[in-house]
C-alpha cells in the first residue's frame, strides 16, 4: 500500500516538472505580452497586433494557402494510402520512407531545389510569376506536410478493415469514386481531420519557405514583429499556441463527434 | 443450362493452385453450400462467382451471361461476409439502402425497399442505429438484407455465421434458410461447419485441397461418400483399411477378418489396398440378425457419454467406434474384453480410391 502510494506521489511529481517545463515559458511570454503599458497588465499588443493590417494580410494569406494545401493533400494521399492498403501493401515501406523525406532534408535544402528547378530561366519558371510562385509554395507544403498527413490518414485505414469494406460496396455495384468517397472517406474521417489541423499548424507557422520565395506569409511576418517590436512578439507567441490548439481541439471535437466510428460491435 | 454455372474454373496464386478444375452447375432458386477445411478453394470459388477473384481459366455464366472477366459491381450478385462489412459511418437504413442509392433509385422506392427489409429480417426498429449499437447476430441480418435489397441474381454467404455465438447460428442459419426459401433466390453458402451444411442445403460440394470431392444432396453426402476424405468430413465415420478379396462382390478382408461392402470395388484387383466408411450408428455391439458382417475384436475404450455410449472395438491395426444408446439396463463390455460387433452390408461404404493412387496419375 505504502509503496503503491510512493509511486502515485512520484507520478504526481514527474507530471507537475512536466507541467512546469511547458507551462512557465508560456506564462512568461503571456505576462510579458501583458506589459506593453508600463505599470498595468493590458491587452494593448494584442490589440495592436490585431489591427495591423499586415497581420490580417499575411494570416489570410497563409490560411488561404493551407485550405489550398490541406485540399491538394487529401486529394493525393487518401487514393495513394487507400491504394497501397488494399492492392500494394508490399510497397507500403517504400512510401513511408518517401514520406518521411521532408523530415529528413531540412526545408531551406527544399526550396534551394525549387528555386533552382522552377527558375525563372527554367522549362517550368513557376518563380516568374506571384500566383505562380503561390502555387509552388502551396506544393512545397503539400510535400512538408506530406509525414503527418500520410501517417494520419494510414492510420486511420488501418483502423478499418479496408478490403471487405471495399468489396461489401463493388458488391451492391459501387464504383471506386462511390467507394472512396462515401465508404472510405467518411470512415477515416477523424484521420483526415487529425492530418489537417495538424498541415494547418505548419503552414500557419512555417518561415523559411514562404521567406525564401518572398511571399507575404505568416511566417516571416512573425519573424519580422519579432525582430523589431518589444512586446508585440509575445502576443503573436500567444496568439499562435492558441490556434495550434483550437486545431487540436478541433480534432477531438470531431473525433467524439463522428458518428458510427466506435470500433466493434457490442 | 444451369441458372449459374461454373465450368472448369482454376485459379492458381504465383505457384500455388487454390481451385482446380472446379465444375458445378446451381439451378435458380437451389441453395447450394461449400463444405471443406480451411484452404480447401471454397472460398477462393466463391470470390471468383462474386468477381474478387478473376479464375486463371474457366468460364462463370449467371443465367446464361458470361461474368467470368465481369467486376463485382456490375454482377448483380449479393455478398454477405464473416465480418458483417456494414459500413460504420451509416445508419442500418442507410446499410440497407447503399446498393439502390448507388443504382439511383428514387428515394421513395428506396424507403420502401428498406422497411421491406428490414420487416424480412425482423429488425424495423432499429433503422436507425449505427453498426456499433448491434449485437453480431442484428449486425448480420442487416448485412443480409443490405445484400437482399438489391434483387441480386446470386446471394453469395462466405461463412456468414462463424463469429456468432453456437445458439444465435442455429437461430440464424434457420431464419437465412427461411428467407431464402421465400424470396427463391439462388445462394452459395460457403461453411466449414458440416451441420450448417447438412442442415441448410440443397446440394453439398465438398471441397478438399481444390478440387470437388463429391457434389450430393445432404442425405447423398452423409449417407453415401464417395471419398475417403468425404466419409472423413461429414460425420464421424471409421474408416478401415483392408486389401480387396473380390473387387465385383464388394469384399474386402480387414486385419484377416472378411467383410462385405454394399458395393463392388471399382477400377480395383483383388489384393489392391482400399478403404471402407462405417458410422458409429449402423455398428451393434451384439450379432445382428440376417446376413450382415460380423468382426471380433478387444475393446480399447468406453466413453460415457450423457445420452450415448461410445465404445472402441481394435482388430489389429483398424480400429471402429460404436455408439449404444444409454439406458439404466445397459451392461457395458469392459476394457480388454473381447467382443463381437456387426454391421448390415449397407452400412459398409466402398471408397473410391484416393486421387494420388488412380491410374490416371
Amino acid at each position: 500500500m505504502a509503496a503503491m502510494k510512493r509511486h502515485t506521489l512520484g507520478s504526481w511529481l514527474f507530471i507537475l516538472l512536466g507541467g512546469l517545463y511547458f507551462f512557465l515559458p508560456l506564462l512568461g511570454t503571456f505576462e510579458c505580452s501583458l506589459r506593453y503599458r508600463r505599470g498595468v497588465y493590458s491587452v494593448e499588443a494584442y490589440r495592436i497586433v490585431l489591427n495591423d493590417p499586415v497581420f490580417r494580410a499575411t494570416f489570410t494569406y497563409s490560411t488561404i494557402l493551407a485550405v489550398a494545401t490541406i485540399a491538394v493533400g487529401v486529394i493525393l494521399v487518401v487514393p495513394t494510402a487507400y491504394w497501397i492498403q488494399l492492392r500494394l501493401p508490399k510497397l507500403r515501406p517504400v512510401v513511408e520512407f518517401i514520406t518521411l523525406l521532408p523530415l529528413v532534408i531540412p526545408a531551406i535544402v527544399l526550396v534551394f531545389g525549387y528555386l533552382r528547378i522552377y527558375n525563372s530561366a527554367s522549362v517550368l519558371p513557376l518563380t516568374g510569376s506571384e500566383t505562380a510562385t503561390d502555387v509552388l509554395l502551396m506544393f512545397s507544403y503539400v510535400a512538408l506536410s506530406l509525414p503527418y498527413m500520410y501517417r494520419a490518414v494510414d492510420t486511420g485505414l488501418r483502423a478499418i478493415d479496408v478490403r471487405t469494406l471495399t468489396e461489401a460496396a463493388q458488391s451492391l455495384g459501387a464504383g471506386w469514386g462511390t467507394i472512396l468517397c462515401r465508404v472510405i472517406l467518411p470512415n477515416v474521417r477523424v484521420a483526415v481531420l487529425s492530418g489537417a489541423f495538424l498541415t494547418f499548424a505548419i503552414v500557419i507557422g512555417e518561415f523559411t519557405m514562404a521567406s525564401l520565395l518572398d511571399r507575404p506569409a505568416f511566417g516571416p511576418y512573425l519573424q519580422l514583429i519579432g525582430a523589431n517590436r518589444a512586446y508585440e512578439p509575445a502576443a503573436l507567441a500567444i496568439i499562435t499556441f492558441a490556434i495550434t490548439w483550437a486545431c487540436i481541439g478541433l480534432i477531438q471535437v470531431f473525433a467524439r463527434r463522428t458518428p458510427g466510428q466506435v470500433a466493434g460491435a457490442r | 443450362m444451369a441458372f449459374l454455372e461454373i465450368a472448369d474454373v482454376q485459379k492458381k496464386f504465383a505457384e500455388s493452385t487454390a481451385v482446380e478444375h472446379v465444375a458445378l452447375g446451381v439451378e435458380r432458386g437451389e441453395f447450394v453450400s461449400f463444405l471443406g477445411p480451411s484452404g480447401c478453394g471454397k472460398t477462393t470459388t466463391l470470390r471468383m462467382i462474386a468477381g474478387f477473384e478473376v479464375p486463371s481459366s474457366g468460364t462463370i455464366r449467371i443465367n446464361g451471361l458470361d461474368v467470368t472477366r465481369k467486376p463485382p459491381n456490375q454482377r448483380n450478385v449479393g455478398m454477405v461476409f464473416q465480418s458483417y462489412a456494414l459500413f460504420p459511418n451509416m445508419t442500418v437504413a442507410e446499410n440497407v439502402g447503399f446498393g439502390l442509392k448507388v443504382a439511383k433509385r428514387p428515394a421513395a422506392e428506396i424507403g420502401r425497399r428498406v422497411d421491406e427489409m428490414l420487416k424480412l429480417i425482423k429488425l424495423p426498429a432499429l433503422a436507425n442505429r449505427y453498426p456499433y449499437q448491434l449485437s453480431g447476430g442484428q449486425q448480420q441480418r442487416v448485412a443480409l438484407a443490405r445484400a437482399l435489397a438489391i434483387q441480386p441474381q446470386v446471394l453469395l454467404l462466405d461463412e456468414p455465421l462463424s463469429a456468432l455465438d453456437a445458439k444465435i447460428r442455429v437461430v440464424l442459419r434457420n431464419e437465412i434458410r427461411g428467407i431464402q426459401r421465400e424470396l427463391g433466390i439462388t445462394t452459395i453458402y460457403v461453411t466449414h461447419d458440416q451441420e450448417e451444411a447438412l442442415s441448410m442445403s440443397d446440394r453439398i460440394v465438398v471441397m478438399s485441397e481444390g478440387r470437388v470431392e463429391q457434389i450430393g444432396t445432404p442425405f447423398e453426402v452423409y449417407n453415401f461418400p464417395k471419398t475417403t476424405f468425404v466419409a472423413s468430413f461429414v460425420g464421424t465415420p471409421n474408416i478401415l483399411r483392408g486389401r480387396v478379396a473380390d473387387p465385383a462382390r464388394g469384399t474386402i478382408v480387414i486385419d484377416g477378418q472378411e467383410i462385405v461392402a454394399s458395393r463392388g470395388f471399382e477400377d480395383a484387383r483383388g489384393g489392391d489396398v482400399r478403404s471402407v466408411a462405417l458410422r458409429p450408428e449402423t455398428v451393434a455391439l451384439h450379432e445382428l440378425a440376417g446376413d450382415g458382417n460380423r468382426m471380433a475384436g478387444t475393446v480399447e475404450d468406453v466413453n460415457f457419454l450423457g445420452s450415448i455410449v461410445r465404445i472402441r472395438v481394435r482388430f489389429e491395426e483398424n480400429a471402429i467406434s460404436l455408439d449404444a444408446f444409454n439406458n439404466p439396463n445397459l451392461s457395458l463390455p469392459e476394457r480388454g474384453h473381447r467382443v463381437a460387433v456387426s454391421f448390415p452390408r449397407e452400412a459398409v461404404l466402398a471408397l473410391d480410391a484416393p486421387p494420388t493412387a488412380s491410374p490416371a496419375e
